[in-house]
């Protein structure tokens, strides 16, 4: 199964060409260039930092608030990046599929590819952000940070891979993916802490906490910004927290890479 | 380089492509979910039972009527399309040149997509860095690779596509005739490339309409008619079942009234007839030798006095123009009053080639706007109309030597 995400040095080179031209297309003619994918998220993060200080202040019991909000909006980021530029990646590429045999999963690794160096890049001025604001990092489970990271690129690759082979056959999907991902920016702990719900409803925590980007989010915050982050190993029983959104991740993946591996021969003519 | 002639490159066997049209297309999830078990769609059928094989080193052609199915035979070939049933086995790299320059990006200049045009055709990074001093000086565009793609004349872009495709320099290249649109030196460098390609003992697919370029380069090609093979042989049998079966659906086409064009309508000065002077029989070719002179008359009315110029032109039986001299030339001033009119023009046979020539004829006037001497046209009188015209034959006489054209010289010793 993992050896269809293994690719040949031919499907590497067009990755590395179409990642590396996107790139440059991205912000082409505009003179800040790349500091508006940064500028983007800290623009959101300013916006809903006074919102949750001063307006509604739910984050008021959490350390490092702003730390803890910044990170949760950069991996959501991330997420909404890879998924929509996934979702349409195989049909904004329809001139290239019609005349030339390529890999078409390299297409989609190309668009979750270059959100994932926005990510990265963006990481670096979290954690910038957060050595400022002097957070309180859990040192021990530091290690365990890259591995949430390939969960989270992982789980966009494989929703990405879904969504752009049902876009060739149904152009419903990109407003449906758009309704999906604003119901789930609410049902993700991003800018409200979860123990603000976990006061109110416990029922409603066990079902956000079945969201493996609740999970990621909030392992991250507990390793990263404060160790008093409450996880979702604290509300769901232990092993099944664990099991339930890295099974999660690791279903949509193969049924991603299965489904469009079946449908991409038809791409050509359904485009 | 040894060739081993024996090795088959490419091997299509019980090929089937069927297409399923849609009635109503689906896009939407809705009308999917209400039509689910509907089966409105139409199976259209664009190659049936295609078998044939094509060995290593062979310059093979593929000829067909549009829509016979040779593009999509090409895209199955090239792996775009996946077959219906039947297989399709390729040996080694192949090369399409359906369509040139794909994914070329006219924001990036012209390296960088020398680079990623490379990835798109399955190379890799360092192939394309071996091999980029050579596609920049194939395209002779040395000046300009650092910039925009967006700056080239389409020219340059069109050289520069068609200079990375070449050096992909795969096993297999795939053609479509496309590549023949360019300009006649572009073309004529193109199929030199081919050949050159030929000697290093690739193997070639060439699609095309042109039955001359069949000839001259293919080893074997292949004939598709509605979807199915209809012959594979030597090409100038092919050619010659291709242009009869051409001919045959022209015939039909017009005996459905595909009337020839219409003359203009009651003109100032009208050509009556064009013939032969000496000519007894105008339904015959007249035969004239070479070292003779002949003459050509030209009968015609003016309804209208004004001031006009002749041109009188030879055309091939194909009624392709070959050549033609103005009544300007020798005749300053030329005004005819109204009434029926001759006007002859004396040629020497010598400096036409042996062969069967068609005249025609035009009238021209003068516009005074833009300039004294814009001409328009009045008449004209040749085979693209529907009128009689007379047929000259050159004959061969010893003292002349055709080839392209004739030349007359006296030896002294």
């Amino acid at each position: 199964m993992l050896n269809k995400l293994r690719i040949n040095s031919v499907q590497r080179s067009l990755l590395k060409q179409l990642v590396v031209t996107d790139f440059k297309l991205r912000y082409q003619g505009s003179i800040l260039g790349y500091f508006w994918s940064l500028f983007k998220p800290l623009m959101m993060f300013g916006v809903l930092y006074v919102v949750f200080t001063y307006i509604i202040p739910t984050g008021k019991g959490v350390p490092h608030f702003p730390a803890y909000l910044l990170l949760g909006i950069v991996v959501w980021t991330f997420f909404t990046e890879a998924t929509t530029m996934g979702l349409g990646a195989i049909v904004g590429r329809g001139d290239l599929i019609k005349k030339v045999s390529v890999s078409k999963i390299s297409i989609v690794f190309a668009s979750v590819l270059s959100a994932g160096i926005n990510f990265l890049l963006n990481m670096v001025i979290v954690i910038i952000f957060m050595i400022a604001s002097g957070v309180d990092i859990t040192w021990i489970m530091v290690p365990l940070v890259p591995l949430l990271l390939v969960e989270v690129i992982l789980l966009a690759l494989g929703t990405a891979l879904i969504l752009s082979a049902l876009y060739v056959k149904f152009r419903d999907f990109a407003p449906i993916w758009e309704i999906i991902l604003q119901v789930m920016f609410y049902a993700t702990p991003i800018i409200y802490p979860l123990t603000l719900i976990a006061a109110a409803h416990h029922k409603i925590t066990e079902v956000i906490s079945l969201n493996p980007m609740a999970q990621i989010m909030q392992d991250l915050r507990r390793i990263l910004v404060t160790p008093s982050t409450l996880t979702t190993h604290d509300v769901l029983p232990v092993l099944f927290s664990y099991a339930q959104p890295i099974g999660l991740t690791i279903i949509v993946l193969v049924v991603g890479l299965l489904y469009f591996n079946k449908r991409s021969k038809y791409f050509v003519e359904e485009l | 380089m040894t060739i081993d002639k024996n090795t088959t490159m490419i091997k299509v066997e019980n090929l089937t492509k069927q297409f399923k049209l849609p009635h109503e297309r689906h896009s939407s999830l809705k009308s999917t979910l209400l039509n689910f078990n509907k089966r409105s769609y139409e199976t259209f059928t664009a190659l049936s039972d295609i078998n044939f094989e094509v060995k290593k080193g062979e310059f093979f052609g593929i000829v067909g009527r549009n829509g016979s199915g040779k593009s999509t035979l090409l895209k199955l070939l090239a792996e775009i399309y996946t077959p219906t049933s039947g297989k399709v086995d390729v040996k080694g790299k192949l090369t399409p040149f359906i369509e040139l320059g794909v994914g070329f990006n006219p924001e990036l200049t012209g390296r960088e997509n020398v680079f990623l045009n490379g990835a798109i055709l399955g190379l890799t990074q360092k192939e394309v860095e071996e091999k980029y001093d050579q596609i920049v000086e194939f395209s002779e565009l040395e000046k300009f690779m650092d910039q925009k793609l967006k700056n080239y004349s389409s020219g340059m872009q069109v050289r520069l596509a068609f200079s990375i495709s070449i050096q992909a320099h795969n096993e297999i290249l795939l053609i479509d005739e496309v590549l023949a649109v360019g300009d006649a030196n572009f073309q004529r460098k193109c199929y030199q490339v081919f050949k050159d390609i030929k000697k290093q003992g690739k193997t070639v697919i060439f699609v095309t309409h042109d039955m001359g370029a069949v000839q001259d380069f293919c080893d074997r090609a292949m004939m598709i008619e509605d979807s199915k093979v209809v012959m594979i042989g030597k090409p100038r049998e092919v050619a010659v079942r291709y242009e009869v079966a051409n001919s045959s659906q022209a015939n039909a086409g017009s005996n459905d009234g595909m009337a020839k064009s219409l003359r203009p309508q009651n003109p100032a000065v009208t050509v009556d007839s064009i013939s032969l002077v000496g000519s007894k029989d105008e339904t015959k070719p007249y035969r004239i030798n070479q070292k003779d002179a002949f003459k050509i008359k030209i009968d015609y009315t003016v309804t209208e006095q004004t001031e006009i110029q002749f041109n009188l032109f030879l055309t091939n039986q194909e009624g392709r123009y070959l050549c033609g001299i103005n009544t300007t030339e020798s005749l300053i001033k030329f005004n005819p009053k109204k009434g029926k009119h001759t006007i002859i023009c004396s040629y020497e046979a010598g400096q036409l080639p042996k062969g069967e020539y068609t005249p025609g004829a035009a009238v021209y006037t003068y516009c005074k706007y833009p300039s004294k001497e814009t001409p328009i046209l009045i008449d004209s009188f040749d085979s693209a109309y529907d009128v009689t015209l007379p047929i000259l034959k050159i004959v061969d006489d010893p003292t002349y030597h055709s080839g392209q054209f004739n030349v007359r010289a006296d030896w002294t010793a």
